[in-house]
């Protein structure tokens, strides 16, 4: 990409230095929301730039701002910085580097809101990026871009910081609501939604800290322009992280659309030791594993191309397998993440993980049968459409789909085929 | 104002339900029982357990015309979500089709259990729920046939957990339904219970101090749907098929909760029958499907080798046993000679009790009376709240009123409730002189100085009327608040009690609460009336009998000799200053449970029953007449109190014919007009109840107990039944000043009488002597927290720790009732740190 | 007592939320316990519970949830490495194993002195510059990435020295 739009800090280095922000245009955009338009045109300028949300679910985020419970008040962003998905790592970068192009993000989605309090829920382990977001913020309060009258308005806006304490579930909205309100970090049932009973059982609208670092540069270039990146449906840049077995790994900024084989081949430099992919993970650990193939790589990664090969883009966070690995012990891998992580509260969640890990801890060690296999298979599906939120529906798909599409590698573990 | 009614299909059946009702309720009020764990009907649903899965199905809209789509027979097309719903969180819709017992469905749920299973111990042999366990029933309907799951997988955990001196929890069993956290914390306002760890290890946990401080932690074993929750009293005590159950009402306050008694013969006790438990008894009027644990938990003391086992004969200086006959004989002639009898009653007696007591002592023209410091049962009578009161029918533009009592200790059922009416938005007003839980919830807390309960409430009642005698008392503020909130209430429900007050006062502050709700045109009619707040379970049912409390009379009794008959009260005990007065009676007959203070002093004692082993029937402080019937058989010779009297009555020469409680019920009606038309079969009678409780279905709604055995009757208060109540109040009286600091005694709910006093899993909670003083009065006198202080009554020096506690008034000492000062109303006194 | 001690701070801390959702608060208040006691302890807890006027269940049941709160002291420093699938695909198990080796120490364990004790956890967002773990403290929490065994050992040795001096 000629001009990078979220990691903007690759371009010009000191741009979390405020001033050097503000030199290159920064606080523009939220000045123009404030003092010339209204809530409901920048909703609008959001629909129709087609931005989705990035932290996984592919959203889109103007219309999740519409769904907002007309005339109650107080309303409240929160902001989702608990980058949480074993392979992601693309929020930290935008906190640690581009601080305030993400905080002027969630301004305007504030603005748009009609919200004036703002929390960055950032994961306990980011407890330094929150040291230093918190004087970011400090510095905002100081220009007055945040407290009252800001810009000459009657626009008020508080952003605090808020660290969670240890929870991949808290990266689940409603868990993310329920750890901020001080109790555990479980999701809630829906409907109701955040937007009509979120944080505080006010109004809330929750949105992943790439999806709000785009909202800066949408308001300033336009929602047409954003619309112009990327594919029909799904469009504007994205971060994909590549991690795993691959030379380069990092974040890299590219349109959606770009595809798998671009990404890995001449962004991430390949596969190391002229080892040969063996299959992609493409939303982190909670991915439909994918197998290596032409057909695969030459996909553009969008939201409907991967969904329609088998998978989903999610948070676009590519695990880079090569031809070494064992599917059964990844398998092993993803599951023990995910029996840790469960919150607990539902059945086929907190039992389904547990009982898959014990029987992939056989496995993987040499230890289990073919029968032993057809049991998990069995213990996901029973999992499947059953389980209260999406942790225990993402904990079954790099199990079912390594047995599927990696058939081989149980055959392997399991001394089928006479190993 | 009924909410819309939507038409669905589940499995085939045609079902109306109001929009909004859940599928889960839905199917059940057609028969079809969807199995639950973490749903309750009592509490919001959650979603956790995903058990109540279903299939769901909508008719097919066509997107262009917005026409249902037609099959080629013209039947419309239900178009079947792809993922089975939890029933417990979908509400119905209009022309819904749900499917519960499709094969999907089931095979949903039969791996729902499987994955349950995994976990949960089959060890139903040695389990307390065995018998009675949703999860048994579930795995034994529609559970897999055997585990798929390897033993050495299983996570072994912690099986004798004591939560606190009352519950255990076995952390292996519990399918972490948050049934019990969710009660603690929603129905309740206790949450000490919550979940800590996560996954797998999610596990219960308590903080509190003591551990699992509620005083309705025994309802979640309830509605614990495996046997994780267990009663420290009852586990492994027996199985649930063993016992036999008896209907019975609870005897401690005046809420009259309903519950079952379950009882087996024991070994330890020589083969008699004894209670194991007590469990709730649904209805849904008077306590819904809980109880709590003082009702749940003091039981043990009818199984005390400290009762009286026979009848007593004073010979010198002592009682010696004696025969039935030669007792009954010589009680007879002792009242026959005496120049003048009367009759003292506790509030525990049933209604043929006191009804019996009255006719004997009248026969005598003598006076019976009430032993209680509260006054007030006979307006009560006449504004009492009307026939059909449910305190769960009061919604948002109606009012609570609470003055000067302190619900959670003296009434918890009725904290509870209506703590949970203003949670949904009924106005409360809670009027004290000093800071009670209730004022938590509070829409508006009344706080008055000590002293001015009697004022406040002729403020409140001068706003209603126009009486030029009352303009002196016109509200200023902080009364001024609570009167806009009544002004506008709809519905208005006026609870008093004694807290902070002499016998006088309560009498004026009944008298200007009954008077304010007529002028206020709150009589007469349900969910409108005045509730007394009574020491005891039957207060109220004494006064309609005609005894009325009056400590007034009962010194000048004492003063005039003669003879006294002593049922179920311990006047001696509790003041002892009349002492001298019952020692000089010229004949004291007592009967009563234990040899209390007041017994030992006695010519005759007998030996009584308590509510357990007998039968009768009480009227609670919402004028509801229940029955209880036997549980066990008589203690010793131990007889029921009217039976004793009606013996004693016939060696006198009266005419009266008692055969059992329910004929001298009959003569009630014949001869109380409230109670006209009520016998023990209307007693009897129950309605359908929503939920549904008791096992027939899983145990929905928990173990509590359906009931089949009566609702009771409510009466209907006297200007219900066209006798308007004429506005009338007295001046207050000025409390006299000697001391400096007011010596306050109050309720606890776990006090020291003798029928809380002897359940050993409740010793450790039970109140102990201590003087809670404000801070600035601490500081003033040099007090220091947890150091002795003395003070001295009429004479009496006590020492005793003293506390400093916030919530304390200035100017107040707080003392529970029944630690050992005797001190019955408030007494001004002076406190001094003992060196 | 924290409530004396960090007065400012509680203060600050409570500015952030609505007056009648103090709750909100808790994490913040058991990270300044963490801070002040080294671990959450049970008086902690019950402090907490007074400041936010909850029942102390309601703060206690927090802590067995959230990985980085701690029921027990442990170590001074915790070294958490990650092992999760990105990082174990980039050689962290060897490197975890290796590094607990050369302290003589396990997983969960803690060093005979006290000051360093060394987790396996779960993804840390550091998977592009994996071997990488991060080193908790009693006041704050650093990532530590592109580690080797001989770096992460002098990352040790510093620590070491801070914690005798501390």
């Amino acid at each position: 990409m000629a001009e990078y739009i979220l990691l903007r800090n690759r371009d010009i280095p000191a741009i979390d230095k405020l001033d050097v922000y503000l030199e290159h245009g920064g606080f523009a955009a939220f000045k123009q929301v404030v003092t010339e338009k209204q809530p409901q045109e920048v909703i609008e300028i959001v629909k129709v730039s087609g931005l989705r949300g990035r932290g996984g679910a592919g959203f889109p985020a103007g219309v999740k701002w519409s769904f907002l419970t007309p005339n109650v008040f107080p309303r409240y962003v929160v902001a989702n910085a608990d980058e949480s998905e074993p392979g992601t790592f693309k929020d930290r970068e935008i906190l640690e580097r581009n601080p305030f192009q993400f905080l002027e993000g969630v301004a305007i989605c504030s603005f748009a809101a009609q919200a004036n309090t703002a929390y960055v829920y950032c994961r306990g382990e980011f407890w330094d990026l929150a040291q230093t977001l918190e004087q970011k913020i400090a510095e905002l309060y100081e220009r007055g871009f945040l407290g009252e009258n800001i810009f000459g308005s009657n626009y008020k806006l508080d952003i605090f910081v808020h660290l969670g304490a240890g929870a991949y579930i808290c990266g689940e909205e409603t868990a993310l609501l329920e750890s901020l309100e001080g109790k555990l970090g479980q999701p809630r049932l829906r409907p109701p939604f955040p937007a009509a009973e979120g944080l505080f059982a006010k109004p809330t609208v929750v949105n992943n800290v790439e999806t709000l670092t785009n909202l800066p540069p949408i308001i300033t270039r336009g929602a047409d322009w954003f619309a112009s990146i990327g594919t029909e449906r799904s469009t504007g840049p994205k971060i994909f992280c590549l991690s795993g077995r691959i030379v380069r790994p990092g974040n890299y900024e590219l349109p959606l659309g770009t595809t798998f084989r671009e990404l890995i081949f001449e962004h991430g430099g390949g596969i190391p030791d002229g080892k040969s992919i063996k299959g992609i993970m493409p939303a982190g650990a909670s991915s439909a594993i994918l197998p290596g193939t032409d057909e695969v790589l030459d996909t553009p990664m969008d939201y409907e191309s991967v969904a329609k090969i088998g998978s989903q883009l999610g948070s676009a966070s590519l695990i880079i397998l090569d031809e070494t690995i064992n599917l059964g012990w990844l398998a092993y891998k993803t599951t023990s993440f995910f029996k840790h992580e469960s919150c607990g509260k539902c059945t086929p969640c907190r039992e389904g993980t547990y009982w898959m890990y014990h029987i992939l801890s056989r496995v993987k060690e040499g230890q289990g049968s073919p029968e032993d296999v057809e049991l998990l298979r069995e213990v996901a599906q029973g999992m499947e459409g059953k389980c209260l939120c999406a942790l225990g529906e993402f904990a079954i798909m790099p199990v079912l789909t390594s047995i599927e599409r990696f058939q081989l590698d149980y055959e392997a573990l399991t001394g089928k085929n006479g190993s | 104002m009924s909410e819309p009614l939507v038409t669905l299909t589940i499995d085939g059946i045609e079902v109306k339900v109001p929009a909004g009702t859940l599928i889960v309720d839905a199917a059940k009020r057609v028969g079809i029982d969807i199995p639950v764990f973490c749903y309750h009907p009592k509490m919001e649903p959650v979603g956790m357990c995903r058990m109540c899965l279903v299939e769901v199905g909508m008719p097919k809209v066509d997107r262009q015309t917005g026409e249902k789509v037609l099959d080629q027979s013209g039947q419309t097309v239900i178009e079947f979500r792809p993922k089975l719903e939890t029933s417990c969180t979908t509400p119905v819709s209009e022309g819904m089709h749900v499917l519960v017992s499709s094969e999907v469905a089931q095979q949903g749920r039969q791996q729902i259990v499987e994955y349950i299973l995994t976990s949960h111990p089959l060890d139903c042999p040695i389990c307390d729920k065995g018998g009675e366990c949703p999860l048994q029933n579930q795995t034994i309907t529609a559970g897999p046939g055997k585990s798929r799951f390897l033993f050495e997988d299983k996570k072994h955990l912690d099986k004798h957990v004591p939560l606190g001196d009352l519950i255990f929890l076995d952390r292996e069993r519990c399918i972490q339904c948050a049934r019990c956290v969710r009660y603690q914390e929603l129905v309740v306002d206790d949450p000490v219970l919550a979940f800590a760890e996560r996954g797998r290890s999610l596990e219960i946990v308590t903080f509190s101090e003591p551990g699992f401080d509620s005083y309705f932690s025994g309802n979640t074993t309830d509605i614990c749907p495996v046997g994780a929750l267990t009663t420290a009293d009852f586990r492994f005590g027996a199985r649930p098929w063993e016992m036999n159950s008896a209907a019975s009402v609870c005897n401690h306050c005046p809420v009259g909760c309903n519950t079952v008694l379950n009882t087996r013969r024991e070994a330890s006790t020589g083969g008699r029958e004894v209670v194991k438990r007590v469990l709730p008894r649904q209805n849904e009027y008077v306590n819904e499907i809980w109880i709590c644990d003082k009702g749940r938990f003091a039981h043990h003391y009818a199984a005390s080798e400290e009762r009286l086992k026979t009848p007593m004969i004073r010979k010198g200086k002592k009682l010696v046993k004696a025969s039935w006959d030669q007792a009954l004989d010589h009680a007879a002639a002792g009242l026959k000679d005496a120049a003048s009898v009367f009759g003292l009653a506790g509030g525990r007696a049933s209604n043929e009790d006191f009804f019996t007591l009255n006719r004997l002592v009248e026969g005598l023209d003598g006076q019976a009376l009430l032993y209680d410091q509260m006054a007030g049962g006979d307006l009560v009578g006449q504004v009492g709240v009307g026939q059909g009161t449910n305190l769960s029918d009061l919604k948002a533009g109606d009012a609570i009123l609470v003055m000067a009592s302190d619900l959670h200790e003296e009434a918890p059922l009725w904290w509870l409730r209506v703590k949970n009416a203003a949670k949904r938005g009924v106005s409360l007003i809670v009027a004290n002189s000093r800071d009670t839980r209730l004022d938590d919830f509070a829409t508006y807390s009344l706080r008055y100085k000590l002293g001015q309960a009697v004022t406040t409430s002729l403020a409140l009642l001068q706003a209603f009327s126009r009486k030029r005698d009352l303009t002196k008392y016109k509200a200023k503020s902080p009364v001024l608040e609570a009167i806009g909130l009544l002004k506008n209430a709809t519905n208005l429900v006026v609870f008093y009690g004694r807290d902070g007050l002499r016998f006088e006062d309560t009498e004026a502050l009944a008298e200007a609460l009954a008077s304010l709700l007529a002028a206020s045109g709150h009589t007469g009619k349900a969910n409108n009336g005045l509730i007394a707040v009574w020491s005891q379970a039957n207060n109220q049912g004494a006064w309609d009998m005609g005894l009325k409390a009056d400590p007034r009379a009962l010194r000048k009794n004492l003063e005039m000799g003669g003879a006294a008959i002593v049922m179920a009260a311990n006047p001696v005990g509790d003041e002892p200053d009349l002492r001298a007065g019952f020692e000089g009676l010229d004949f004291l007959v007592v009967q009563d449970l234990f040899l209390s203070e007041t017994a030992a002093l006695a010519d005759v004692v007998f030996p009584a029953q308590t509510f357990i082993e007998r039968e009768g029937s009480m009227t609670s402080g919402e004028r509801r007449v229940q029955r209880y019937y036997p549980a066990v058989q008589a203690f010793g010779q131990s007889q029921p109190d009217w039976r004793i009297l009606s013996q004693i009555a016939m060696r006198l020469g009266q005419k009266f014919e008692a055969a059992s409680a329910a004929s001298i019920f009959l003569m009630i009606s014949e001869q109380i007009p409230a109670y006209k038309g009520i016998n023990y079969q209307t007693l009897a009678e129950v309605e359908p109840q929503w939920p549904p409780v008791g096992g027939a279905d899983l145990y929905y709604g928990g173990t509590t107990y359906e009931n089949y055995q009566g609702l009771g009757v409510q009466l209907q208060p006297s200007s219900e039944r066209g006798d308007p109540f004429e506005i009338r109040w007295h001046e207050p009286k000025k409390m006299p000043t000697r001391g400096k600091l007011w010596l306050i005694p109050v309720k606890n709910l776990y006090d020291r009488a003798v029928t809380s006093r002897s359940s050993p899993v409740l010793t450790d909670r039970l109140a102990s002597l201590s003087l809670r003083i404000n801070p600035d009065d601490a500081a003033r006198l040099g007090i220091e927290s947890g150091t002795t202080v003395s003070m001295s009554i009429n004479g009496t020096s006590y020492e005793a720790p003293a506390l400093i506690e916030e919530v304390v008034p200035k100017g107040q000492v707080i003392v529970d009732r029944s630690t050992g000062v005797a001190a019955v109303e408030p007494v001004s006194i002076d406190l001094e740190p003992t060196k | 007592m924290l409530a004396e001690k960090y007065n400012q701070e509680i203060d600050q801390i409570l500015a952030k939320y609505p007056p009648e959702e103090k709750r909100a608060a808790v994490l913040p208040l058991l990270y300044l316990a963490q801070r002040e006691y080294g671990f959450v302890s049970i008086e902690a807890i019950d402090e907490i519970a007074k400041l936010l006027e909850l029942d102390p269940t309601q703060v206690g049941g927090l802590v067995g949830f959230y990985t980085l709160l701690h029921e027990h002291p442990g170590g001074t420093y915790k070294i958490q490495i990650c092992t999760d699938l990105p990082c174990a695909l980039r050689g962290a198990e060897e490197f975890a194993g290796q590094l607990c080796e050369n302290l003589g120490i396990q997983f969960g364990e803690t060093t005979e002195d006290g000051t360093i004790m060394v987790e396996e956890v779960k993804c840390l967002a550091g998977c592009d510059r994996a071997p990488m773990f991060q080193v908790q403290e009693p006041d704050g929490i650093h990532y530590y990435e592109d580690q080797n065994i001989e770096s992460a050992m002098g990352v040790i040795q510093e620590l070491r020295k801070r914690g005798k001096r501390g």
